[in-house]
């Protein structure tokens, strides 16, 4: 259905007629902001979602020393992830990064001068991805899960072996959670290509532009100036882009996810 | 050993600082007014005012937040009770019954978990619109009502599996209908799952913003997340900051509070099924 629209110039208020190819020869061609558009929610995505794993996976692994008090910093950790994306979280947001902002007025006592956290474009991207950052909680439970099942005769075995910490780190720790590293992976990345709210509240798209994430441009289009075939054409080019990308990282898997059943017991 | 684990928790402490300093600043700054939460860096508030709460809470024109509050269950409540009902049944049939063309089926229901949301929207709130639904809770309410949310069922038809087929049937030796071994066994067993389901349901509907957003026009209906964005829409420079934050923060309320009630199920439920944020 949604296909059959991106070939029509159909609007909530006509019934749309067929004109084939032109919602994607002018998206591609002539829309200045889908190109841009794109862009941003890549470089959004690129600078989210390794931030948000590397983040989650080195506080579950402190949280996997076995150390007291686990549950409640698992707890603590999690609050944010609650909020989700939710309006109330994202106007916190707003509020911490203003210009008079508690932020800026925290880096000042430090010596840091305020930083344009929300009016300066390319920061402003940055200032969102901080945000899903932020919400790590839900990936490091995963991940502490994960990091249970490592069994210990693993470790055991490479210490008796001489082997650092560091090296049992790469040689044991990462492989063996590769599983849940890609079910991550694939998650977050396409949760992140569509993120929608964080850019529509505290931003708006703005400034100039600068966090018109592809979300944020299709909700236009079809909401406010109610082009929904248009905008079917560009959720469609997303969708494969979308597609495109897990397909890549599922095939690319076989190099790099270890699974502990076809491997070392057989 | 006993160094390195004092270093780790260090570590620990500090990040969970920088964790909840938004959300422990949010708290104190809805008692300061707005001169005090821009002129000062202090933390704490010179005096704890309630006059933000009294103030927000009267909400934008004649609709208070209790109205805004009500709304928000009158979407959420149904939604969720919706859910359980359905998703549980799909994933009984799924689960335990052989009928003509269930792998396509199965398939087809797990390929919907892969469809991304921007496909759907427009050919939704198209069909919705000539429903008539648009300004009504009728497109969040019949979803639930139809289970689609693909994840849950998969989560409960996982569980199932686990439940041992033999227990049904001995069970109910003397002459249950397939609907009272639903009702009678296996849902009292599924209650973990359900709790799940419950909680996740929740969240995302209490947290969901677009839908609201696209479906929701008339300020009578508002809920929590469309009346708080008005909010910092509507008034401009002049925005009483500390008055959004202390609805910001209300709004908040129900979810932490299932949170710490079911805290258990929650992480069982994410790690069961890998769930994003």
């Amino acid at each position: 259905m949604s296909l059959y629209y991106s070939f029509t110039d159909f609007s909530i208020l006509s019934d749309g007629k067929w004109v084939g190819l032109e919602n994607y020869t002018r998206l591609f061609f002539e829309d200045k902001y889908f190109w841009k558009s794109l862009f941003l929610t890549f470089k959004y995505a690129l600078m989210a979602v390794p931030m948000k794993l590397i983040m989650a996976l080195f506080v579950a692994m402190l949280l996997n020393m076995k150390l007291k008090g686990i549950n409640f910093f698992r707890t603590v950790y999690y609050l944010p992830s609650i909020m989700g994306g939710s309006v109330a979280i994202s106007i916190l947001w707003k509020f911490l990064f203003m210009k008079e902002g508690v932020i800026n007025k925290t880096l000042s006592l430090v010596g840091i001068s305020a930083v344009d956290w929300l009016g300066d474009p390319d920061i402003a991207l940055v200032t969102i991805s901080l945000l899903v950052v932020w919400q790590f909680g839900s990936s490091m439970v995963l991940f502490l899960a994960g990091l249970k099942n490592v069994p210990t005769e693993l470790y055991e075995a490479a210490s008796v072996d001489g082997a650092s910490k560091v090296r049992q780190f790469f040689g044991i720790t990462l492989p063996m959670i590769t599983p849940i590293i890609f079910f991550n992976l694939i998650m977050q990345i396409v949760h992140a290509l569509q993120e929608f709210t964080s850019a529509f509240i505290i931003t708006n798209g703005g400034p100039n532009h600068g966090t018109y994430l592809i979300g944020v441009k299709i909700y236009e289009d079809a909401f406010k100036t109610l082009k929904m075939g248009y905008a079917s054409a560009a959720s469609w080019v997303l969708f494969v882009i979308i597609l495109m990308i897990t397909m890549f990282v599922f095939k690319s898997s076989d190099a790099w996810v270890f699974y502990n059943d076809g491997g070392m017991d057989g | 050993m006993k160094k390195k684990s004092t270093g780790a928790l260090a570590v620990l402490l500090l990040v969970g600082v920088v964790m909840v300093y938004p959300l422990l600043w949010l708290f104190l700054a809805t008692f300061k007014d707005n001169a005090e939460i821009f002129g000062k860096l202090s933390f704490w508030p010179e005096k704890f005012s309630f006059d933000a709460y009294v103030k927000g809470w009267k909400g934008i024109g004649q609709f208070t937040y209790t109205d805004f509050y009500l709304n928000t269950f009158k979407l959420v409540v149904p939604s969720v009770l919706l859910t359980v009902a359905s998703t549980g049944i799909v994933a009984y049939g799924f689960a335990r019954f052989k009928f003509p063309g269930k792998k396509p089926l199965f398939a087809l229901m797990l390929s919907t978990l892969m469809l991304p949301d921007a496909i759907v929207i427009i050919p939704r709130y198209v069909a919705f619109n000539k429903f008539g639904w648009v300004d009504t809770y009728m497109p969040f309410w019949m979803p639930a009502l139809l289970a689609c949310y693909p994840f849950l069922i998969f989560m409960l038809i996982q569980f199932l599996r686990g439940i041992p087929r033999e227990l049904d049937e001995s069970a109910c030796i003397d002459g249950c209908n397939p609907f009272t071994i639903y009702v009678k066994i296996l849902f009292p067993l599924l209650k973990p799952a359900i709790f799940s389901v419950v909680i996740f349901q929740t969240m995302w509907r209490w947290n969901d913003y677009f839908n609201n957003l696209i479906y929701i026009s008339s300020v009578k209906k508002y809920t929590l997340s469309l009346a708080l964005k008005m909010s910092i829409d509507s008034q401009g420079a002049s925005t009483p900051w500390n008055q959004v934050m202390a609805m910001s923060l209300i709004s908040m309320v129900p979810p932490i509070l299932l949170y710490f009630f079911a805290q258990e199920y929650f992480v069982e439920g994410v790690t069961a099924g890998g769930i994003k944020g």
